[in-house]
């Protein structure tokens, strides 16, 4: 889940045209760029959509952390064409976000200075070859927890980059838990590896679907606006369910000694995150905070220049172009 | 013959293995979206060309050894890569610039590599060829964009042409490896190619504002592996850390 704490904007729209657009996002119909929506509805959106995207750019540094040290020439491929791929999920959300009336470069701006956030999970270091098994799974395994629904959303350009996204998020998955199932089968220290990536990671991955519903104020409108599928924990409920049983397969154990399956509700019970320190990484003190946005802000401006020539170039051709006809 | 044709494969697949590299450090950081990703393409078709290089060099070695053992269990000598595509990345003009002067010998060598009596190799040569073409067209659009954009980029492309310069005259050095290929029709003369070189950069360097340096001066070392550039080891600490920390491990 790559947006978290998505404040719902209140909306002073005419109650008759709201009340219309509330049918028909009621009756399962896309709300498409140049049509009327409650200012409300489109400011969430750009908050959700552009923090969304925010995550899939900052969530670039993590993994690239790990290309240049790729144990084989066909990880480091796969590796690449991940976080490739990720670029490009930024690309379309970033693209989706624009048709509501903002551009990329403010988006960037307001990343960069702090009044958009990405997704805690991208504050937390990897450390190790198995962090890029243990992001792939469990990371990529609850952001598709999120996306699926997604899909399903009610804003036409969102849904469709969902659709794209998903397709690719379930393969970086199947990859991440690829490269758990080798490190599990492999010498002691690739077990060992894996157990510390999971120790270090399981928390952390719980905490990206956001505060327990009971603390989470944001959800109602935004759940009837179809900008949010599920609740909080419904979906962090389903990701343990899902998660706990392939930890097993691995030969894994989740940090959680109170984990146990409960018959009665069908499901796992489990421990909730440390919220405090769930709190704290939103304020900025997680443990990478300051050195991803100082990544984010230093390809900024060392690229300052080549935007800049590229877009000189592109109005000399332009000139030229008009002069000859 | 074996042991001259394991030669001339390292040198492909060290060129695209280390150039891929290189080009992968960018990863997430690169001036815009759309260049993040054109860069991760490129990265991505070297690592593949090198999959496909080395692992025809080790069958072609016969000890035992796979495209993995080369890449990440060779030290700094036992590497054949050109001093050009060894050089770090830079500024992104740089990074384009070393790409443009790569990318349009590459074209060339691996056109006439198609046409190969060495059957694997033009095999390899044909796939690879169309990945470099298109790598040719973006860099040379980008070599022109950044030359004729602003007084700053034009400055900054002049700076990595002038830098890069000298690396880029080993592309066409010839030596007894180079000439076994060439007489057993594996191979093109290396020599001959730097005209038809000259002919595709030369007009994109005009386009782009940018001056060609006057010396012919080459640093020479790199293909032979007598004498690399201090960056490739540092390269190399980076990307065999694993496998050399962990010996015994399969990833």
């Amino acid at each position: 889940m790559y947006a978290q704490m998505i404040k719902s904007e209140a909306t002073l729209d005419d109650p008759e045209k709201l009340a219309a657009f509330q049918a028909r996002i009621d009756a399962g119909d896309k709300i498409e760029p140049k049509e009327w929506m409650p200012e409300g509805y489109r400011k969430t959106l750009i908050r959700q959509i552009g923090q969304h995207a925010h995550s899939e750019i900052v969530g670039q540094l993590p993994e690239g952390n790990w290309i240049t040290r790729a144990p084989t020439l066909e990880r480091k491929a796969i590796l690449l064409a991940k976080v490739q791929d990720e670029a490009g999920h930024g690309l379309y959300l970033y693209c989706a976000a624009e048709t509501l009336g903002v551009t990329r470069d403010e988006m960037t701006e307001m990343l960069l200075d702090g009044r958009m956030k990405y997704s805690s999970i991208f504050n937390y270091p990897t450390l190790t070859w198995a962090d890029m098994g243990a992001v792939g799974w469990l990371v990529d395994g609850a952001a598709i927890m999120n996306q699926v629904p997604l899909q399903r959303t009610s804003f036409g350009p969102y849904s469709r980059a969902m659709v794209r996204i998903c397709k690719e998020e379930s393969f970086h998955q199947r990859q991440g838990f690829d490269i758990m199932m080798k490190m599990c089968k492999g010498t002691e220290a690739q077990k060992n590896m894996a157990q510390d990536a999971l120790n270090r990671m399981w928390f952390p991955s719980l905490m990206m679907f956001g505060p327990s519903d009971k603390d989470s104020t944001h959800s109602v409108q935004s759940m009837s606006w179809k900008i949010k599928m599920n609740t909080n924990d419904e979906l962090r409920q389903k990701f343990v369910d899902q998660t706990a049983p392939q930890a097993e397969y691995l030969g894994l154990k989740i940090p959680d000694e109170t984990l146990a399956w409960n018959e009665e509700k069908g499901g796992y019970d489990f421990a909730e995150p440390d919220w405090d320190e769930f709190f704290e990484v939103l304020q900025g003190n997680g443990p990478c905070n300051v050195e991803r946005i100082e990544a984010r802000q230093k390809a900024w401006d060392d690229g300052a220049w080549v935007r800049e020539g590229l877009m000189a170039h592109a109005e000399k051709r332009a000139a030229l172009k008009e002069a000859a006809q | 013959m074996s042991a001259a044709l394991f030669e001339y494969l390292l040198r492909l697949g060290d060129n695209t293995l280390v150039l891929g590299h290189r080009v992968s450090e960018w990863c997430g950081v690169a001036p815009a979206l759309e260049e993040d990703i054109a860069l991760a393409n490129t990265a991505l078709d070297f690592i593949g060309q090198t999959q496909m290089w080395l692992a025809y060099a080790a069958e072609v070695e016969d000890k035992g050894r796979d495209a993995d053992a080369l890449a990440f269990r060779r030290d700094v000598w036992d590497f054949r890569s050109l001093l050009l595509v060894e050089q770090t990345n830079g500024d992104f003009g740089k990074t384009l610039m070393r790409q443009f002067l790569f990318d349009a010998f590459n074209v060339l060598n691996l056109t006439a590599l198609v046409g190969s009596a060495d059957v694997r190799i033009a095999e390899i040569a044909a796939k690879s060829v169309k990945e470099a073409q298109y790598h040719l067209e973006r860099s040379r659009e980008t070599v022109i964009a950044l030359g004729d954009g602003t007084q700053e980029s034009n400055r900054r492309m002049q700076k990595a042409l002038d830098v890069l310069w000298p690396f880029a005259g080993e592309m066409f050095v010839v030596d007894a490896v180079d000439t076994e290929m060439q007489k057993a029709g594996i191979g093109p003369d290396l020599a001959a190619l730097r005209g038809e070189w000259v002919a595709i950069i030369q007009p994109v360097l005009t386009s782009a504002m940018l001056t060609l340096p006057e010396s012919d001066f080459a640093h020479k070392g790199g293909k032979t592996g007598v004498r690399h550039s201090e960056h490739l080891g540092h390269m190399l600490a980076t990307m065999q850390f694993l496998p050399r920390a962990y010996p015994d491990a399969q990833w």
